[in-house]
């Protein structure tokens, strides 16, 4: 008896340690991740309407209707059109913008701290600000008032008749989200040998050439770091599309980007259909794996092709 | 060498125009926030605000339709409790999973990357239903608990302690001190930079946070503050000054932190990248 207590405990009581050390984070990793995966994968096949005990099995049922239910399909477009934008523009803008303050010599410090500063806003307030003062249809919007000074007329952003709520959307998270990525690329930048630029430098080449062949290539890594976290955030819109959106009326029926379809359909509207959110969720979840799988594979073999 | 100077002094006026672009919508939420609502609304663009002697604000505290005060409160204990909690049990659990040998520290280490590549936003169904059942729902514990055991900080903790010099430690065990002291008494006082560029993210993140606390904070007097501006921005007559002066004040501890603790958030971010 005692033996098996000994071994249980390890060498100066290392299996006790470490789980005093790792338990907490375990446990919670169980009970607020694993488990609740688990359980929905279970309501997943359950006719599951308000109740997360249910008893009616319908199999496949849910993920078959989702899979032909045209709103979720939607959802999946809009996520499509809304990454379409987003990735391209914020990769291409925090690149930019990196570019930029990194070879500033005078006051350096300030302008990283003004494009990093609206990683620190919440998409609550971002919202606020974009759909009451930029981009409110009324006339004193102050996009419209600009408008009008060019001889335009007043354009209703969010009402829905149009797709002018993409600008909006789309700008709210470049600005939310650039200088978060930009401080990325910064640190890429940062470790690229100087000797690389001197030689270039002798050889000839500026300008375009030296990013080019030089500064892009180098970035490789963090520019799939960027690519991958890019597309999981977008894959998630949620925070900025539910409050620059959703009235007194509810959320309207276009821009319903995937986490706002099965918010609605589960949580926030009123069918409170567990069973059939539940199936979106693992839906989704599986497309998150495959795209994330699919990138490292890329990764993984176009390193092989240059390292042989 | 003449147009090496014209491009460094195009390069010195976007970078104005793209800041001033930048700054602008804090600009704009500060001057809603002191102004009327008729100088906000009226048909001609203000820069200037017409109410800079602060009734907003007094208004704001006042009104009884909004408890600015309770979800101010909810939230400033929501993101207190959640970064020094975070910080302290992923640091105890990276310092395990990279000093500690065990037999399952593989299977740990592989579910808390895992859980890494599944966003927590797209759990937020099957956790809602863990939480609902354990009857968390409307309380400051379902706001709180489950928000606690980050993959991201573990992970990073670890990848840290593997670089930690290990001579710091050695000198403790030989005084005789077990993995607790030498834990808190020798790693941890080592270690503030990457508590620092850690919590301060948890922190941020946490004040921001929406989803979660909109599912959770169903009851009134459980909203945080992001969900309280949220609800009173979509009510029936919205009141612009009150509500932007209500922005003004949940931005300002972010706003606070971002000034004074900026060296370890880029330091977070950087090492956020994962590479």
């Amino acid at each position: 008896m005692s033996t098996v207590v000994t071994r249980l405990r390890g060498r100066q009581d290392r299996n006790v340690w470490f789980w005093v050390f790792v338990g907490p984070f375990f446990l919670g990793l169980l009970i607020f991740v694993y488990i609740p995966i688990v359980w929905s994968v279970y309501l997943s096949f359950f006719d599951a309407r308000n109740t997360v005990t249910p008893t009616r099995f319908v199999g496949l049922g849910n993920y078959s209707y989702l899979l032909q239910d045209r709103a979720f399909l939607t959802s999946m477009g809009t996520f499509t059109v809304f990454a379409a934008f987003i990735v391209p523009v914020t990769f291409a803008g925090s690149l930019g913008l990196a570019l930029l303050v990194n070879k500033a010599k005078v006051a350096k410090a300030f302008f990283r701290s003004a494009f990093f500063l609206p990683t620190a806003c919440s998409y609550v307030i971002a919202a606020m600000i974009w759909r009451l003062s930029f981009f409110n249809g009324a006339r004193f919007g102050l996009v419209n008032t600009l408008l009008r000074g060019l001889g335009f007329d007043n354009v209703n952003w969010l009402g829905g008749g149009n797709y002018w709520y993409w600008l909006v959307l789309v700008t709210l998270r470049l600005w939310l989200q650039v200088g978060f990525y930009m401080i990325l690329f910064m640190a890429g930048l940062q470790r690229i040998p100087t000797d690389t630029y001197e030689a270039a430098a002798i050889d000839g080449a500026r300008g375009w050439n030296v990013f080019r062949y030089i500064t892009f290539p180098q970035l490789r890594s963090t520019s799939v770091a960027v690519l991958l976290l890019l597309l999981i955030a977008a894959f998630q819109a949620f925070d900025e599309f539910y409050n620059t959106l959703i009235s007194v009326g509810g959320y309207p029926p276009f821009a319903r980007p995937p986490l706002v379809y099965l918010y609605l359909i589960s949580l926030g509207g009123g069918t409170q259909d567990l069973g059939l959110g539940s199936a979106g969720t693992i839906i989704l979840t599986v497309l998150i794996a495959v795209i994330g799988l699919a990138q490292l594979k890329i990764v993984s073999l176009r390193s092989k092709e240059e390292t042989s | 060498m003449k147009s090496s100077r014209l491009v460094s002094t195009l390069r010195y006026v976007a970078l104005v125009l793209l800041a001033g672009l930048f700054l602008m919508p804090f600009y704009v939420l500060l001057r809603n926030a002191f102004s009327t609502q008729l100088g906000i609304t009226a048909p001609q663009w203000h820069w200037i605000p017409d109410s800079l002697n602060g009734d907003n604000i007094k208004e704001l505290f006042n009104n009884r339709n909004v408890p600015i005060a309770r979800s101010l409160a909810n939230s400033a204990t929501v993101s207190i409790i959640q970064t020094f909690g975070t910080v302290a049990i992923s640091a105890m659990a990276g310092y395990g999973l990279a000093r500690i040998e065990n037999r399952l520290s593989r299977v740990i280490l592989g579910m808390t990357v895992l859980t890494l590549m599944v966003p927590a936003a797209v759990t937020f169904i099957p956790s809602f239903v863990m939480v609902s059942s354990l009857g968390w729902i409307s309380t400051l514990r379902g706001l709180i608990i489950p928000g606690l055991f980050s993959a991201f900080a573990t992970f990073l903790f670890r990848q840290y302690f593997l670089g930690f010099p290990k001579e710091l430690e050695e000198a403790a065990y030989i005084d005789g001190a077990g993995y607790w002291r030498t834990f808190w008494r020798v790693v941890m006082p080592n270690t503030y930079g990457i508590c620092a560029a850690i919590g301060t993210i948890i922190f941020i993140g946490s004040w921001n946070a929406f989803l979660w606390p909109l599912l959770i904070g169903q009851d009134r007097s459980y909203r945080t503050i992001q969900v309280a501006l949220s609800q009173f921005m979509t009510s029936q007559r919205i009141d612009m000054p009150q509500l932007f002066v209500g922005a003004a004040v949940a931005i300002l501890p972010v706003v606070l932190v971002f000034i004074f603790l900026q060296r370890y958030l880029v330091q977070g971010v950087e090492r956020s990248g994962i590479d």
